[in-house]
């Protein structure tokens, strides 16, 4: 079956969050969203426990979050948006990308360049407080 | 291949649902949700309201992606204020976070109830949706409160601005969503299940489950990196 969709260049179109997108997929329904509820809130209290319990690296503990924040995401757009990687929601998903590629350029690249600012523009204060 | 193709498109057709248009164009019969070739005509009014608001979603996003970027700058500059350490009740957040993703969850209950076109549980959904939307909005309300009483508010400090206004933004988002989700109730009530008001619904629940995901970025990102975990 799973060829045919590629193959075949006639296809539907589905809008984000219908429900209709997965009646042939094993998410559909309620089981679709309790399952989506599970793996949130296990990532949920992943993210708020694991921190303070030591079993994570600490510098890599700030990595660990934004890991599991993306992974949460990834689930909420999956089981309760129905942003799939299915033939008939390509309109969807391209335009998700296009998004996630703006919100990367304006987040990092702010990072980014202010930091650099930040590091040419040290007060002598700043200066002290780094050699220690 | 057209053979077997054909014969798949029968299979979804007996169903009325051709979610991959296999029917559609090999003698099928066409679908009347069909894209903008064949004969089905273009997409049906439902699929561009949909694609519509979700790129309105995206571009909300994109906005609350430069009050990220503000806070990610600013987060260092408490000007001797108080910081995210001292600022910051974790146990709150985590009760927030889950009256969130229960919200989501039951909204998205409430469109698996409209799917199945059930008047009173697409009613009962909407107003548990509202409702854990209601307590997160108290308990955002209770945190400021308390920190403008504790002498942190926006003015304070750039970190403070910043936090006030990325936070108050989601806030306000929410409390959007609680008017907008009433309206609906109210639409539902008044009006049932017609067609543009199945659209709304499809928007609305659309909107609550964004209000979510950039949530998660929030507590994530604010809460628990700021607190420093």
């Amino acid at each position: 079956m799973s060829d045919h969709k590629r193959l075949d260049g006639d296809r539907n179109d589905s809008a984000p969050g219908d429900e209709g997108v997965n009646t042939h997929e094993p998410l559909s329904g309620v089981k679709g969203y309790a399952i989506g509820l599970a793996l949130a809130s296990l990532l949920t209290a992943a993210a708020f426990i694991l921190p303070g319990t030591g079993l994570i690296w600490g510098p890599a503990i700030p990595a660990a979050l934004v890991v599991l924040a993306i992974a949460q995401m990834g689930i909420h757009l999956v089981f309760f948006l129905h942003i799939t990687t299915g033939s008939d929601n390509q309109n969807n998903v391209i335009a998700l990308a296009f998004g996630v590629l703006i919100v990367a350029l304006v987040v990092l690249g702010s990072v980014w360049i202010m930091n650099h600012l930040h590091h040419q523009l040290m007060t002598p204060a700043d200066m002290m407080r780094m050699m220690r | 291949m057209s053979g077997a193709t054909a014969q798949a498109g029968r299979q979804h057709g007996a169903r009325g649902h051709d979610p991959y248009a296999l029917g559609h164009g090999h003698g099928g019969g066409g679908d009347h949700e069909a894209t903008g070739h064949g004969e089905g005509g273009p997409a049906s009014k439902r699929i561009i309201t949909g694609y519509g608001f979700w790129i309105f979603l995206l571009s909300d996003i994109v906005m609350f992606s430069g009050f990220f970027a503000a806070y990610a700058v600013l987060a260092g500059e408490t000007a001797g204020g108080p910081g995210g350490r001292e600022l910051f009740e974790l146990p709150r957040v985590a009760i927030e976070t889950a009256l969130l993703l229960l919200s989501s969850f039951t909204c998205g209950l409430g469109s698996v109830a409209t799917e199945r076109r059930s008047v009173f549980w697409t009613q009962i959904w909407l107003l548990a949706t509202g409702l854990l939307g209601v307590a997160f909005l108290v308990l955002e309300v209770q945190e400021f409160v308390q920190m403008v009483a504790e002498g942190a508010g926006p003015q304070r400090s750039a970190f403070l601005s910043a936090f006030f206004a990325l936070v108050g933004c989601h806030g306000l988002h929410v409390g959007v969503g609680i008017l907008w989700l009433g309206t609906m109730m109210a639409q539902l009530w008044v009006k049932g299940f017609r067609a543009d008001i199945l659209r709304r619904l499809l928007c609305f629940n659309l909107f609550w489950h964004a209000l979510d995901i950039i949530w998660v970025a929030l507590f994530t990102i604010v809460y628990l990196l700021g607190s420093g975990a």
